[in-house]
């Protein structure tokens, strides 16, 4: 269906089910529990769940597929986040606009960065885009205050008269989809629970399914198999009278682009440009995303963004009294013993149990969570009869 | 079959029941009309401060504060710290409005992205009515404008820009520390004083915002007494080494280095400049001195012997001996063993602040605290007679010139104060130039609801 095959087209399913009900799900711990802590279904994560997962997906098309590592890839986000500001800037308050601005500027930026970058391989590449992506986050910093803002970034300010929206005087413009307002949400409370269903959240859902859906194409097209061609062995490819250079050159085009759309959804959610976006931690985010849930295959990278945002948010703020709070039923000493063997691992030190996490998984799942899933999986499948040799052939490979 | 049975005691009763199911939700509304009202017997705040990235030790002191300041709130501390010499007597100790406070801490990073993304859910997962702290102009700009846009109190940390209460001001915004323009007119009087009216100055400029607002401050008001800049270089913000921004220093021909940096940049910058020996050297017949704007303790504790004898501005120090200064340096002493830093008492310092606009006001409306706080005097909080001016939401006060000590008796006895420039000195129209002309205005405040 779609143009699927019945396994990513279920795979979709999936995936087009969690997110509509993503609301529900990350919300499974009733409000006054202890345990509401680890609750994340409020709109701003769930949102940035979906965008990085974007984000990643397309950072995936090249790394999971060419193999080429690109360390400056939030380069992209940024332009397409500052040229998604300037469209609800000047022109309208309206999403859309400024999200094809977005992959606009960010695919003409990443044509002329990729140009260059590519005419080396390996780690002279990965080089080679750090560089790009230091240089951009300098210039939008300082050089370029003018147009970025500088250390301060870019807002809507009352002052924005955008030539397509109405803004009354003294108002603040709000980013909207033909009238529906971005922040818009309706509250459901069930018992003790509370749910949260945001209208951004679900257009970004939304664009997240339409470029989870493009990637699948991407990934069993002719193109995709080239590229995966250039992965395994690029010499051979040029042996045989293949030119790899224009395929490298599209799919980096291509994920800069998705990393383009990730920032201009990123301002249509919440109103803010800041150059942090193009530092360079902000490009190894993704590739510590992508590594984590597995490169080269559909749904890891999209698993990888959710696990690392979610501790990024939800850990780094568990603070010394929520543990005491937790713990409080243990005796005096025993509480206070508890709590200095976890404290160095939530609150400020949530990258120390990410770093472990992801220790792990590149130790014992080099294939990522995906592959952790597919153990799990075996395990069960095991049992029955072993019918699923022609799995083999559909089943997305691991990283090498 | 059916029985009707009209008594009037039963009319009576229907009567009343119906009248007050129709009255709550009024009620209800009349309490939910702004964005999450605490409901229950505690109000949740949100201490938004870095606990990693180049502010980590600023936002350590200033949790330090906070918990401290809500210790005073619910009166659950070893003592009442500044609430004791606050001249609003209108908080009881028994929390806001007999609500009991509690916190929600996050970790900004000093990353715009990553305050706001903590920022927002406070306000939408766990409920905080107000967000205060930070270390960093562009995270109080970032953070401000979500609070303006999501209706809730934002209580600006450290944040020195002009930009925070000039151009990129907001009614639902406050900021209590002083900023560039301050620092400029308080140093300049001083500097005239001790360095002459004949100077030529050299600045060294932090690429950001922030440096920019500075140079421009201290430019202005140097020259207005009389000092030539000769020029101003800008340097990136992730240089360490600054050799060779000292080395054309000299051959320029100024006689007076202005160093625009803070933090691990001034460390760096101060430390090049004293190792080059420029401050043994003459020129234009005058010894060649350093200036730094924007101190702080952690900063000349970082520079060490190279801070002694150059002069700075600092929002307040630990060495004052005002009733109040002396009781939260007390308080905080007692439970933490060491003086607090200037970022620990501004942010003390705005949490005391919020919680008495919101016992004034009689509610947590955003709306109305704005009220309350807009236009507000007071005293008793360590820098004297004090004003929340209405048009911008800046707090105008003293401004302490301070000096690196010559001879330290401890690590935390860095600095000595060397005057205390009145308010009426650093005092600017709310449509300066420099805090962004007559465009910038604070838009309305916002309830979110």
């Amino acid at each position: 269906m779609l143009g699927l095959g019945k396994k990513d087209f279920t795979l979709l399913l999936i995936v087009a089910v969690m997110t509509l009900l993503a609301p529900l799900l990350l919300n499974p711990f009733p409000e006054s529990s202890g345990l509401a802590q680890f609750n994340a279904g409020y709109p701003d994560l769930m949102q940035r769940f979906v965008i990085f997962g974007i984000f990643a997906i397309g950072f995936n098309i090249l790394f999971g597929l060419t193999g080429y590592l690109s360390f400056g890839h939030a380069a992209f986000l940024g332009v397409g986040s500052y040229g998604a500001m300037w469209m609800m800037k000047l022109v309208s308050l309206n999403v859309i606009p400024a999200i094809i601005m977005a992959i606009i500027v960010a695919g003409i930026f990443s044509l002329a960065v990729g140009y260059i970058s590519l005419r080396r391989s390996g780690i002279y590449f990965s080089i080679l885009t750090l560089a790009f992506a230091q240089m951009s986050y300098a210039l939008a910093y300082s050089v370029l205050t003018p147009l970025t803002g500088g250390e301060t970034g870019l807002q809507i300010k009352s002052s924005d008269t955008p030539l397509f929206s109405n803004v009354a005087d003294g108002d603040i413009g709000r980013a909207n989809l033909f009238g529906m307002d971005m922040r818009a949400s309706h509250e459901v409370a069930m018992g003790d629970w509370l749910f949260t269903f945001n209208a951004g959240y679900y257009i970004a859902g939304v664009v997240m399914l339409i470029a989870f859906y493009l990637s699948i194409r991407i990934f069993r097209s002719p193109f995709g198999t080239m590229l995966r061609a250039v992965k395994s062995n690029q010499t051979r490819m040029y042996y045989t009278g293949l030119n790899a250079r224009p395929y490298t050159l599209a799919a980096f085009v291509i994920s800069g682009m998705y990393a383009g759309l990730a920032g201009g959804l990123l301002v249509a959610m919440d109103t803010q440009v800041g150059p942090e976006r193009m530092f360079w931690t902000a490009s190894g985010e993704v590739v510590l995303m992508t590594i984590l849930g597995g490169a080269g295959t559909l749904i890891g990278p999209v698993l990888g963004s959710g696990a690392i945002k979610y501790m990024e948010n939800i850990l780094s703020k568990i603070n010394k009294d929520i543990l005491h709070e937790w713990f409080a039923f243990l005796p005096a000493g025993l509480d206070d013993f508890i709590v200095a063997i976890v404290y160095p691992f939530v609150g400020k030190g949530w990258h120390l149990t990410l770093g472990l996490i992801f220790m792990g998984v590149v130790i014992f799942l080099p294939g990522g969570l995906v592959q952790g899933g597919q153990k799990i999986g075996g395990l069960f499948r095991r049992k029955k009869a072993s019918d699923n040799d022609s799995d083999k052939s559909t089943q997305s490979t691991p990283a090498e | 079959m059916s029985k009707s049975n009209f008594t009037r005691r039963g009319l009576l009763k229907t009567g009343a029941v119906t009248g007050a199911g129709l009255a709550l939700p009024t009620y209800l509304a009349a309490q939910e009309s702004y964005l999450n009202a605490p409901t229950g017997a505690s109000v949740t705040l949100g201490f938004n401060v870095p606990q990693s990235g180049p502010y980590a030790d600023e936002g350590a002191d200033e949790l330090r504060a906070y918990e401290l300041a809500v210790e005073h709130l619910n009166g659950t501390g070893a003592d009442n710290g500044m609430l004791e010499t606050f001249s609003s007597k209108a908080l009881e100790g028994n929390g806001i409005l007999g609500k009991e406070v509690k916190y929600v801490t996050g970790d900004t990073q000093t990353k715009s992205d990553a305050a706001r993304a903590s920022a927002k859910s406070m306000i939408e997962k766990d409920g905080a009515i107000m967000i205060t702290g930070g270390s960093s102009s562009g995270v109080a700009v970032a953070v401000q404008a979500l609070c303006q846009e999501a209706g809730v109190i934002f209580m600006a940390g450290l944040t020195h820009s002009n930009d925070t209460t000039g151009k990129d001001r907001k009614a639902n915004g406050f900021r209590h520390f002083f900023n560039s323009y301050m620092s400029g007119a308080a140093l300049a009087p001083v500097l005239a004083a001790n360095y002459g009216t004949d100077r030529k100055a050299y600045h060294l400029t932090a690429d950001y915002n922030w440096g920019y607002t500075t140079e421009e401050a201290v430019r202005a008001s140097t020259e207005a007494m009389g000092w030539e800049t000769v020029a101003a270089v800008k340097t990136p913000l992730t240089q360490t080494d600054f050799s060779s921004y000292i080395a054309p220093v000299l051959q320029s021909g100024a006689d007076t280095l202005v160093l625009n940096h803070y933090g691990g940049n001034m460390v760096n910058s101060l430390t090049n400049a004293v190792q080059f020996g420029l401050r043994d050297k003459q020129v234009n017949g005058k010894d060649f001195q350093i200036v730094v704007p924007l101190y702080s303790r952690l900063m000349a504790k970082g520079a060490g012997a190279n801070v002694k004898g150059i002069f700075g501005s600092t929002n307040w120090h630990w060495s004052l001996q005002d009733d109040a200064s002396k009781a939260f340096v007390k308080s905080f002493g007692t439970k933490y063993g060491f003086p607090p830093s200037q970022a620990a008492h501004t942010c003390y310092v705005q949490a005391i602040l919020y919680a008495d606009a919101v016992q004034r006001a009689g509610s947590f409306a955003p709306c109305a605290v704005v009220e309350a706080l807009e236009g507000f005097e007071f005293d008793g909080m360590g820098n004297g007679p004090t004003l929340y001016r209405a048009e911008d939401h800046q707090c105008f006060k003293d401004v302490l010139v301070v000096k690196g000590k010559e001879n330290p008796t401890s690590e935390f006895d860095l600095l000595e104060i060397v005057e205390v420039t009145p308010m009426e000195q650093v005092m600017y129209a709310p449509d300066h130039p420099q805090m962004g002309g007559a465009d910038a205005s604070l838009g309305s405040c916002n309830n979110g609801a």
